[in-house]
């Protein structure tokens, strides 16, 4: 079920805070962050944000079409890499 | 002879169901549609006259989104959500369900047809 319009969209508060921070500084890094839930603002774009997948960060690069996305989307926390024995066979 | 928007519509299906063979259109619209171009939704294809047919065509055009360019924009979402890289996108790359369902079994329709894996380990009991 989707979010109500009335509480408006979640974004992490400490995250945006840092976000703005460097748009006013005009300095550019890497965030870490844990917020995956947390939706992407328009401020975001042109960032670097490190989101956590429970094993380690995964950089994501912010572009403008992934406004309205969550964080988590861009840093998968399963990765499958097919399935025993299968790699012979493709050779 | 009803064709709209590439599509020969049923002669012998009353305006209601025939609309639907459009891609994009459903029953729902499909009255709404007969509606505001003012032809009763029971009468047949055969039995519309050319003024009907062009007002039914306008009323299309005005509002709705069909065919080519319809399946072009889902097309294109899909497009987005993989040149992003977002989950979704990630799920129609591999050809996976998008929306959270099972893949231990079943899932057909997005898999595909089964593939066998020759020497599966049988369950034992």
């Amino acid at each position: 079920m989707s979010r109500s319009l009335k509480k408006g969209p979640y974004i992490d508060f400490n995250l945006e805070r840092k976000v703005l921070q460097m748009n006013d500084n005009g300095k550019k890094s890497v965030i870490k962050t844990w917020a995956r839930a947390s939706m992407i603002s328009p401020d975001f774009v042109g960032h670097t944000i490190a989101v956590h997948n429970g094993n380690k960060f995964i950089p994501v690069y912010v572009t403008e079409n992934m406004v309205g996305h969550k964080l988590g989307e861009f840093s998968p926390t399963r990765n499958f890499r097919g399935h025993a024995g299968k790699k012979n066979k493709k050779k | 002879m009803a064709r709209i928007n590439g599509i020969d519509l049923p002669k012998n299906k009353r305006g209601e169901i025939a609309l639907t063979y459009i891609y994009g259109i459903g029953r729902s619209s499909a009255k709404k549609i007969l509606l505001q171009a003012g032809v009763d939704k029971d009468v047949k294809v055969k039995d519309w006259d050319d003024d009907q047919t062009t007002a039914i065509r306008n009323a299309i055009s005005s509002t709705y989104k069909v065919e080519g360019e319809l399946r072009s924009e889902v097309q294109l979402n899909i497009k987005r959500l993989m040149d992003i890289g977002c989950y979704r996108g990630i799920r129609h790359r591999l050809g996976l369900p998008v929306r959270g369902q099972s893949t231990k079994n079943n899932a057909r329709t997005r898999k595909g047809k089964k593939k066998t894996v020759a020497n599966k380990k049988k369950a034992t009991k």
